[in-house]
C-alpha cells in the first residue's frame, strides 16, 4: 500500500504543479498511513533527493534517454510497471498538460477509476471520494472511484505546494521501453515568461483595450507582479493575442489566487474559465459590467488611467525600481 | 483515409447549472443541447477540411447516448462527415464511454481519432487518452494543428509556457483545440444532406464503470464586489496586500 506520485519535469526541473501533486499525494499518505513514493523519468537537473521536502519517501528515477521526450504511451507503461511493483493503491498526477495525456491512459491500462481535476483531498474513511470541478467550474461533483486501484490528477493551483522538511531516498529504476512513437521535432517555450496555466497571477485584457497596440500597459503590469498575460475570446479570435492567452470556456480554464480582468464585460463564457480564481479584480469602464458581479474587488474607470497608476503603486508597494 | 470524430452532447454554454434528485442529477429541465464546442468547431472542421483536401477521405461520427442524442449527431452530420454511429447507452463514466468507442474503433480500422479536448460539463479530458490506451496508439493530447503528409503527420501541442511539434505515424488519436481549425455553420445543402445520412444505432459493448458521481454543488456565491475609486488605486493595492493577501 502506497501513493505514488508522478513528477512532471521541463528541463529536467519539476514543475510547480508537480510540486503540488507531491505534497497533495504526500498529504493523502498520511491521511491513510501508508508512505508516499515518487517517480521520475527522464534527466533530472535537481537534487530528486530534495524532493523528500514534500513529504515523498522514495523517489524513483528512470533515466533512460528514451524518456528525455515526452511520449504519453511510454510514460504510462512505465508509471503503471513502477505503480504494480511498488504496490501503489493511489496514483496521484498533475492535471497539467501533460497529466491530461498520461492520466487517461494510465486509468485505461490498470482499469483504475480516474477522477480528473481533483480540487480537494479525497475522503477515504469508508468510499474513495474526491471533489472535482464540471460545467466549467459552474459545479462541482464528487466523485467515487470504485476499483482498487485510484489515480487522482490534481488540479493546478487546486493545493498549496507544501514543505513538511525531509530528504527522499533516490533509487535508480528501470522499466521496460520500446521506441518512442511520438518524436517531438522542436520544443518552443517562450523563456521568462510565466506559463498561463501555472501563474499565481494573471492580468488578462479584453476587447476594452481597443486595439493589440495597446497591450503594453498589461504586460507591464503583469511584469511587476511577476504574472502571465490572458486575454478573453473577442481578443484571440481577432488576433490581437495568440489563442493560447485565451481563457474562458473554449479556452484556458485557470485558477490563479489573483485574476485582475481589464476591459472584459465578463461573459458568462468567459467566467466559466476563470471563477476558480481565488481573488478577482475588475477595472471597467462600464459600471453595468456583468464581471463586477463575480469580483471581489473593482474599479469602475477607465482603464488607460487606472493600469498604469495601479503597476505604478505596486511597484512602490514591491520596493522594484 | 478514415477519420472517427467523437461527438458529445453537451448543455448550452449559457444553460443554467442546477441539479434535481438530492443534487445527484443534473437538471435539464429547459436546457439547450448543443455538439461540445471542442468537438465541433476544432476536432470535427478539422477532419472535414482533411475530406476537403483529399475527397476520398472517409468521415465516421460517433457519440455515446440515448435517441435524445440523435439531434445534435444529425447537426453533426450537416456541418460535414458521411455517416455516424450511436452507441445506444446512457453515458456512465469516462472509462464506460472510452471504452463504448474504442469497441466500434477497433471494428472500423481508422486512421485517426479526433476528440475535443474536452467536454464543457465533465471537463474530464479522458476519452482520447482512454481510447489511444485501449487500442494501443499514440495519443496526441491538446493539438492546435495538425498536418498530414500520407501516413505521416505532423502536430503542435501545447506545453507549459510554449508549444511542441510532434511527429507520429498514423494510425492516432488526437484531442483537439482551439487553433486546430474556425468554427463553421452549417448551410442549408448540408441541414437537407444530413437528414438522409445513415445514423447507424449499435448496442453497448459490456464494460463496467469504474467511477461514479455521489452528489453534485454548485460554488458558494462571492460576498460582493468592493468597489474601489477609480483615483485611489493605492487603496486597492493596500486591499489586495493586507486583506486579500494576493500581491
Amino acid at each position: 500500500m502506497s501513493v505514488l506520485i508522478f513528477v512532471d519535469t521541463a528541463e529536467g526541473q519539476a514543475k510547480k504543479s508537480s510540486l503540488e501533486a507531491l505534497s497533495y499525494g504526500a498529504k493523502i499518505a498520511e491521511q491513510t498511513g501508508t508512505a508516499a513514493e515518487a517517480v521520475v523519468l527522464g534527466a533530472a537537473s535537481e537534487d530528486l533527493a530534495a524532493l523528500g521536502r514534500f513529504g515523498v519517501k522514495k523517489v524513483h528515477h528512470v533515466t533512460a534517454d528514451v524518456f528525455n521526450n515526452f511520449d504519453a504511451q511510454l510514460y504510462t507503461k512505465a508509471i503503471a510497471e513502477l505503480a504494480t511493483a511498488s504496490g501503489a493503491d493511489v496514483i496521484v498526477l498533475s492535471h497539467n498538460l501533460n497529466g491530461k495525456a498520461i492520466a487517461p491512459r494510465l486509468s485505461a491500462r490498470l482499469k483504475a477509476g480516474l477522477v480528473p481535476g481533483a480540487v480537494s483531498l479525497p475522503e477515504t474513511g469508508g468510499a474513495f471520494t474526491v471533489r472535482k470541478n464540471v460545467f466549467s467550474g459552474k459545479a462541482f461533483a464528487n466523485v467515487t472511484v470504485n476499483t482498487p486501484i485510484k489515480i487522482v490528477s490534481l488540479n493546478p493551483n487546486a493545493y498549496p505546494v507544501t514543505e513538511t522538511g525531509g530528504t527522499a531516498e533516490v533509487v535508480a529504476a528501470t522499466v521496460q521501453a520500446n521506441e518512442a512513437r511520438v518524436k517531438v521535432a522542436s520544443v518552443n517555450r517562450a523563456s521568462g515568461e510565466v506559463p498561463l496555466t501555472e501563474a499565481e497571477v494573471v492580468v488578462s485584457g479584453g476587447r476594452g483595450l481597443k486595439g493589440p497596440e495597446h497591450w503594453g500597459i498589461v504586460e507591464d503590469l503583469a511584469k511587476v507582479l511577476h504574472a502571465a498575460t490572458a486575454c478573453s475570446r473577442p481578443v484571440a479570435d481577432a488576433h490581437w493575442r495568440p489563442h493560447n492567452e485565451h481563457v474562458g470556456q473554449t479556452g484556458f480554464a485557470i485558477a490563479p489566487n489573483l485574476y485582475i480582468a481589464i476591459g472584459i464585460s465578463g461573459a458568462i463564457q468567459h467566467l466559466a474559465g476563470v471563477n476558480r480564481s481565488k481573488v478577482i479584480v475588475v477595472i471597467n469602464k462600464d459600471p453595468e459590467a456583468p464581471f463586477f458581479k463575480a469580483a471581489d474587488y473593482g474599479i469602475v474607470g477607465d482603464a488607460f488611467e487606472v493600469v498604469p497608476k495601479l503597476t505604478e503603486a505596486i511597484r512602490k508597494l514591491k520596493g522594484v525600481s | 483515409m478514415k477519420i472517427l470524430v467523437c461527438i458529445s452532447k453537451t448543455p448550452d454554454t449559457t444553460a443554467k447549472i442546477a441539479f434535481t434528485d438530492n443534487n445527484t442529477k443534473f437538471d435539464t429541465a429547459g436546457v439547450q443541447w448543443i455538439i461540445n464546442p471542442y468537438d465541433e468547431w476544432y476536432a470535427l472542421v478539422r477532419a472535414i477540411e482533411l475530406k476537403e483536401k483529399d475527397p476520398a477521405t472517409v468521415i465516421h461520427l460517433i457519440t455515446v447516448g440515448g435517441a435524445d442524442a440523435e439531434p445534435v449527431i444529425r447537426k453533426a452530420l450537416a456541418l460535414g462527415g458521411d455517416e455516424a454511429i450511436r452507441v445506444n447507452a446512457d453515458s456512465q463514466d469516462s472509462f464506460y464511454i472510452a471504452s463504448q468507442i474504442a469497441a466500434v474503433a477497433k471494428e472500423g480500422g481508422y486512421d485517426l481519432i479526433f476528440t475535443g479536448k474536452e467536454t464543457i460539463d465533465y471537463n474530464g479530458s479522458a476519452i482520447g487518452g482512454m481510447v489511444a490506451e485501449l487500442l494501443d496508439m499514440p495519443f496526441i493530447s491538446l493539438a492546435a494543428k495538425l498536418e498530414l503528409n500520407g501516413t505521416a503527420a505532423t502536430l503542435t501541442r501545447e506545453i507549459e509556457g510554449g508549444e511542441e511539434v510532434n511527429e507520429v505515424s498514423l494510425p492516432i488519436v488526437v484531442s483537439a483545440q482551439k487553433g486546430m481549425a474556425e468554427q463553421r455553420i452549417p448551410n442549408m445543402r448540408g441541414i437537407m444532406a444530413a437528414r438522409t445520412k445513415p445514423l447507424k444505432v449499435v448496442e453497448p459493448a459490456a464494460v463496467d464503470a469504474l467511477t461514479s458521481v455521489t452528489s453534485f454543488g454548485l460554488p458558494p456565491a462571492k460576498a460582493g464586489v468592493k468597489l474601489v475609486p477609480a483615483d485611489n488605486v493605492e487603496e486597492l493595492v493596500r486591499l489586495l496586500h493586507e486583506e486579500a493577501k494576493a500581491i
